[in-house]
């Protein structure tokens, strides 16, 4: 497969628990080697849309490839060639590092297996703790664990899952490193996250609510997109200015930054109305930025509204 | 200090969140009635060491009003159902070979002649010893019915017969288990007790955990089929029967010197059908527990009439009918049969046949709902 390829190009993915569509209609193309984002509130579907793609759970409608494999008929090739992190620690706690590693390769089939192994775990810096219980493992170690077990058979795409939830900030970004190094490698990564810092680091990403699919794109795709206006506004007594705020007709957000206010809402006109009267000393207002976060969060109440 | 003393307020607070949590956890709530609602059933209604009506088969020549007193006092007794005429002595050793009867009484040609010639006549019984505790009680009545039941027929000239000794000479013979050993029949029974409670309990907790713990959803994320892993995950766990098997046979033979005298090769072969059947059990339990914790106490809801229904601590035949109904469900049931037809009876493949197919009805009935609620575990 070349690079610019499409190794995930699916449609119309739709997946109900009895009448709950946890799933609606999603279609996704993500390239070779891209680092694709998959963001949206909890229970919105992503781990459902993971598992259907490596093909633990069958989709009720939808079609498509992954790594040119049909999805619906062909998940036995999909899972050699995918490397699926779980979104809870899904290694043997009673199994050391170097026996967790084994097992994984085994499985897979790895040829050169021991080899294979012992450069993983030195290649993670795990190889003087090989003998140790991944039970005893603090988070960060683990969730490296975790990477260099999905990654033991040289997959062509890796599926991550919330793998930074709960990993220290100097981890998460060794982990971010390590995902652009496999990335400009070949590597396509399609990851969960609810972090903001790691959407932006994404080369494009996609935004879940309740199911549907909202957004995609780059992330400056996204926000233009959105075409959401934003004010920041600094001043005495900002708590309360933003209840008043927060009470006038074509203000979405109210935000508190330290000592600003980020206010925003999608219709620039009624916004910059509504906010005229408060545009007095003692306030100071500017025009901002709208953040990916604001974006997000003015996505899912719209979705709260139409699929709630 | 007011932190250190008892709080009632938080003593409170943990007892209802501990309310709450028990309802919330169906199974084990239904457990929890269930297990003591299963007990007095089975401790209060099936279970009985005083086991009666059991099947008789006789063998006579004499036609005499003698002969159907004894039987007819047999009969009445309620420890004896004579369930069919036996045509000849190898006929009748086969039907106690393959456990079809308890007692075969033997009623001599010249049975009536001798009795009022005042020989002393001998009355055979042969009686199925493998387990005493089964055979006991109906024997102690036996001696007693047999010549009470004459008093009423040898009046006038041949009333002298009445004499201390009886009428009759009674000839017991138990089979099997001469000296009415109860450990020859509890220590090969064992086996089987020991079998289903490794295999049912282990196989549904190991597959459990793996879910519990999350570690399935890897497994199946990779090209791995579920078969490979339930052979894979089960594999370990026969071996682990095996080598209890191979303990237990040792101590019986070296430490309570139980007889071996059907071909051990057989047992350990038709073994893997009863392995298979409580392998079976645990798979589907694990299917539907959704921890170990009900895992557990579904093997133990299973293990239960297990024991009590199976014949392993009360006689089979001691049960009511409808107990005996849901025994023979069980393969332990048949498994202590197989074992102890094998070790004691030396039973060959042939008189234990009858013992293996209703195991593997069981397999078949219970792989079929554990396959199909597994598959529907993965969506
Ligand atoms: N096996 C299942 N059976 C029923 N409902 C499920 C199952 N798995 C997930 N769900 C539901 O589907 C929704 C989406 O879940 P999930 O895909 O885990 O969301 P996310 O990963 O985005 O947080 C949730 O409401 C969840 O409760
Ligand atoms: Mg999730």
């Amino acid at each position: 497969m070349k690079n610019g390829e499409l190794v995930i190009d699916v449609e119309g993915i739709t997946k109900r628990f009895g009448t709950h569509t946890v799933v609606n209609n999603i279609a996704m193309q993500v390239r070779r080697g891209e680092i694709y984002g998959f963001l949206g509130p909890n229970g919105s579907g992503k781990t459902t849309f993971l598992r259907m793609l490596c093909g633990l759970l069958r989709a009720d409608s939808g079609s498509g490839r992954c790594l040119g494999y049909d999805i619906r008929h062909e998940s036995d090739a999909i899972k050699r060639e995918v490397g699926y992190m779980t979104q809870k620690f899904s290694y043997y706690e009673d199994l050391n590092l170097q026996e967790n590693l084994d097992f994984i390769a085994r499985i897979y089939g790895v040829p050169k297996r021991k080899e294979v192994v012992r450069a993983s775990l030195e290649k993670l810096g795990l190889y003087a703790r090989r003998k140790q219980l991944a039970g005893e493992l603090s988070g960060g170690w683990k969730q490296r664990l975790a990477l260099a077990a999905s990654l033991i058979h040289s997959p062509q795409l890796l599926l991550l899952d919330e793998p930074t939830a709960g990993v220290d900030p100097k981890a998460r970004r060794d982990f971010w490193d390590e995902i652009h190094q496999l990335a400009a490698d070949g590597l396509t990564v399609l990851i969960t996250t609810h972090y903001m810092d790691e959407a932006e680091r994404c080369h494009r990403l996609a935004y879940i609510a309740y199911g549907n699919l909202l957004a995609k794109g780059t992330v400056d795709e996204v926000v233009r997109s959105a075409a959401l206006s934003t004010w920041a506004v600094s001043g005495p007594d900002l708590h309360e200015l933003a209840a008043s705020l927060r009470e006038l007709d074509g203000v979405e957000q109210v935000v508190p930054f330290g000592n600003t206010l980020h206010v925003n809402g999608r219709d620039a006109e009624q916004l910059r109305k509504a906010i005229q009267p408060f545009q007095r000393e003692p306030y100071r207002w500017r025009q901002a930025e709208s953040g990916l976060e604001d974006v997000f969060i003015s996505l899912m109440d719209t979705a709260e509204d139409n699929f709630k | 200090m007011t932190f250190h003393a008892f709080s009632f307020s938080r003593f409170w607070a943990v007892v209802a969140k501990e309310f709450i949590q028990m309802r919330r956890d169906r199974m084990t709530f239904g457990m929890m009635i269930g297990i003591p609602l299963l007990q007095l059933t089975l401790f209060g209604f099936a279970i009985n060491s005083d086991p009666k009506h059991l099947p008789t088969a006789i063998i006579t020549a004499d036609h005499s009003t003698f002969s159907r007193t004894i039987v007819s006092a047999m009969r009445h007794s309620q420890y004896f159902e004579f369930i069919g005429e036996a045509a000849s002595e190898a006929d009748a050793d086969t039907m106690l070979d393959e456990g079809d009867v308890q007692f075969v009484v033997n009623i001599p040609e010249d049975f009536s002649r001798k009795l009022l010639r005042g020989e002393r006549p001998n009355l055979l019984v042969q009686a199925d010893a493998t387990d005493p505790a089964a055979t006991g009680p109906a024997v102690a009545a036996l001696k007693q019915l047999v010549s009470t039941s004459l008093e009423r027929d040898l009046k006038g000239p041949v009333a002298q017969l009445r004499d201390a000794a009886g009428p009759v000479n009674l000839i017991l013979h138990n089979r099997y288990n001469e000296e009415g050993i109860t450990q020859y029949n509890i220590v090969p029974g064992l086996m089987g007790v020991v079998l289903t409670m490794t295999m049912v309990i282990i196989t549904a907790l190991a597959i459990t955990r793996e879910r519990e713990r999350g570690t399935m959803e890897n497994l199946l994320a990779t090209p791995t089929r579920p078969t490979e892993v339930m052979i894979g995950k089960i594999i370990p766990y026969i071996v682990v029967g095996y080598l209890q098997t191979l303990l237990i046979l040792v101590a019986a033979r070296l430490l309570f010197h139980v007889p071996m005298l059907g071909s051990i090769p057989l047992l350990l072969l038709l073994m893997l059908v009863f392995i298979a059947a409580n392998l079976a059990v645990g798979i589907t339990f694990s299917t539907i527990a959704r921890n170990q914790l009900q895992a557990m106490q579904m093997s133990f809801f299973f293990f239960l009439p297990s024991i009590l229904l199976s014949g392993f601590m009360f006689p089979f035949r001691g049960m009511p009918v409808w107990a005996q109904h849901v025994g023979s469900i069980l393969p332990l049931t048949h498994f202590l049969r197989l074992v102890r037809g094998i070790l004691l009876k030396g039973n060959g493949l042939h008189e234990t046949l009858p013992h293996v197919w209703p195991i593997c009805i069981f397999v078949l009935i219970v792989m079929t709902i554990g396959i199909k609620r597994y598959r529907q575990t993965l969506d």
